[in-house]
């Protein structure tokens, strides 16, 4: 029943603005996999040209192999969740979650049968009975999501399905949707632009960025290393120093940033390092210290402030501003002079920033 | 728990009362007078005037043409107006700002030179039948109604809804009726009601329009009050508002009923 998703060099636009540019996705059968991104990168109109209601101005969509893009929306069979529900104002919740099968001639009894089957997975069997207008935002979207359920679409979409819904339910709802999910083993795409929730219920996470996709990877891969500068910034890698190799010797290198400072970096531990690349980390890749005679970027510190498992400095250097941990056995005030020492575990090389 | 009322809101609202009935009561009661002028209150009760109405050819022949004019341009105006106001609300983002307003312009015209323009420019000019003309007239004459109405219903209309619809398998065009219009049910009932009425009222257009062997009710009315001044007039009033109460009664549960059956 479930099938795979094959998103091939899609380019859309609204008017004669681009939205999308030659955006390529695979999802394999059963897979969850999230778009990740910031409000108007092109999320929505990802989903939309998948559900058909939006045609690419070129390119290819495929389900299961079978070409959809001139497909008209209604004949798709894509089970559909809104951020605002969506749900039938003036149908019963029982009428709601009956409509898709009501369009594929399912009746009487059976249909009886399935939506209340689907209604009792979703915990909402007491209120088949009830207008969505009294249903609280949480009620509604497992209605909607039963609606979308109970067709058995070879493909679920979700967009933004938990954003009206407050903190707590919100965490409670993405398990249940994984779990829904993963029970009925059916390909999905899910929109969000939350971060712990694309990295918390996804096997694969598409990182956008204005109309393409930066990244696609499991969260552990981007969390740890991010491809590129737009992505590690978004998984919160705080610093990103621009570096140049000034000497190659075997298994090592020499690099020097802005201000000069040199540090040595081990080709065993990063593979090849280009002429000319970043050295990206959090706070924790960089350990402070205050002894004069490391090799390190030299820093002189400011704000202190603690963590619980480290101190963290606000550093200023001649590459710029950092954030970088130090021992909690050994606080250091602030203006001290010290060294910042690149921890290579928690680094990672990147290719430079294109100049925009 | 009572809330106090001011005294000053009481004696407002009374006044605004009388103001709205009052000229009901006058009318229903010179309507009931048995005498041959019209006069309030009402000397003697008698429903001969309601009998004269009928009596009266013109009457008789106007108030139909009237309803079927008020029916078919209402019906013509709903069928252009509804579609029309989606297209507008549906496609907000991608139309020109003016579009919207184009379908309200007719409001803004004083109705006579509306009437004089399609007389001039349109019934005199193709030597059209009159009553097409009137229909033509009154279409006009109630479509920015329709389309005021149901836009209105239609802005707190969220067109996902539309799409998970489609999204799960019902055509586009069945969308509209299933999905759409049950949920703009009242902005239709309520564009009905408005067009119906202002039509069958209308003078200002039908005055242009109408000729010799057909008329509207309310030319009638005209007509009859320049030769006479018995309480026909006030007699046809009622049955006219009776009419119309009438037929928003079957509006409301028809429509109201259709829409409910699934
Ligand atoms: N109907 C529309 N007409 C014109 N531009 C649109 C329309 N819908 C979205 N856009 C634009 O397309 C871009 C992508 O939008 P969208 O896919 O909705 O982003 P997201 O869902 O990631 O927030 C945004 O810049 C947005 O302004
Ligand atoms: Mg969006």
């Amino acid at each position: 029943m479930t099938q795979n998703l094959s998103i091939q060099s899609i380019t859309a636009h609204y008017g004669s603005t681009k939205v999308l540019e030659d955006l390529s996705l695979e999802i394999a059968e059963g897979e969850l996999v999230s778009l990740l991104g910031a409000s108007g990168c092109g999320k929505t109109t990802t989903l939309r040209l998948v559900a058909g209601f939006l045609e690419p101005t070129s390119g290819k969509i495929e389900l299961g192999g079978k070409d959809l893009t001139r497909l008209p929306a209604h004949q798709r069979n894509i089970g559909l969740v809104f951020q605002n529900y969506a749900l039938f104002p003036h149908l019963s919740v029982a009428e709601n979650v009956g409509f898709g099968l009501k369009q594929r001639g399912v009746s009487g009894d059976v249909k009886a049968k399935r939506v209340g089957a689907m209604l009792e997975r979703v915990g909402l069997g007491h209120l088949a009975d009830r207008l969505p207008g009294a249903l609280s935002g949480g009620q509604k979207q497992r209605v909607a999501l039963a609606r979308a359920l109970v067709i058995e679409p070879p493909l679920l979409m979700f967009d933004e399905p938990l954003s009206n819904l407050d903190a707590k339910l919100r965490v409670d709802m993405r398990v249940e949707i994984r779990q829904l999910q993963r029970a009925n083993g059916t390909t999905s795409v899910y929109v969000t632009h939350d971060q712990e929730e694309a990295f918390s219920i996804s096997d694969r996470v598409a990182i956008m960025h204005a109309g393409r996709i930066m990244q696609l990877d499991t969260p552990e891969v981007l969390y740890q290393r991010p491809a590129n500068a737009f992505v590690a910034r978004f998984v919160g890698f705080e610093n990103l120093i621009p570096m140049d190799v000034v000497a190659r010797d075997g298994a090592k290198i020499t690099a020097e940033m802005a201000g000069g400072a040199r540090i040595t970096l081990s080709l065993e531990q990063f593979g090849t390092i280009p002429d000319s690349f970043i050295l990206a980390c959090r706070a924790d890749g960089l350990a402070v210290t205050d002894n004069a005679s490391v090799e390190g970027i030299p820093t002189k510190l400011g704000l202190r402030t603690y963590l619980g498992r480290a101190y963290q400095y606000q550093c200023e250097t001649a590459a710029g501003h950092l954030l970088a941990n130090g021992p909690l056995t050994r606080p250091l005030d602030i203006g001290a002079n010290a060294k910042l020492v690149p921890v290579p575990e928690q680094c990672t090389i990147l290719a430079p920033e294109p100049v925009a | 728990m009572t809330s106090k009322i001011h005294p000053a809101l009481i004696v407002f609202t009374v006044f605004v009362f009388i103001f709205l009935v009052g000229p009901l009561v006058i009318v229903i009661g010179s309507a009931l007078s048995n005498t041959t002028y019209l006069t309030f209150p009402p000397q003697g009760l008698s429903l001969r005037w309601f009998e004269n109405i009928f009596a009266i050819s013109a009457f008789r022949r106007t108030i139909i043409t009237s309803l079927q004019i008020a029916f078919i341009s209402t019906f013509i105006a709903l069928l252009i107006g509804i579609p029309a106001a989606y297209a507008l609300n549906r496609y907000r983002i991608q139309l020109p700002g003016w579009l919207s307003t184009l379908f309200v312009l007719p409001v803004l015209v004083p109705e006579l030179v509306l009437g004089f323009a399609l007389l001039k420019n349109f019934a005199a000019e193709f030597s059209a039948p009159i009553f097409l003309s009137l229909i033509i007239g009154h279409t006009l004459l109630v479509l920015p109604y329709v389309v005021r109405v149901i836009s209105a219903s239609l802005a707190s209309f969220d067109f996902s809804i539309e799409e998970a619809a489609i999204s799960l398998g019902s055509p586009p065009l069945k969308t509209f009726f299933t999905i759409l219009l049950p949920n703009v049910r009242s902005g239709v009932i309520a564009a009905f009601i408005l067009c119906f009425i202002t039509s069958i009222n209308d003078v200002s257009i039908s005055i242009f329009m109408t000729g010799p062997g057909i008329s509207t009710l309310p030319i009638q009315i005209l007509a009859h009050m320049e030769q006479f001044f018995d309480p026909t007039v006030a007699s046809v009033s009622v049955l006219l508002m009776a009419l119309t109460v009438g037929v928003m009664a079957i509006v409301e549960r028809t429509l109201g009923l259709t829409f409910l059956a699934k």
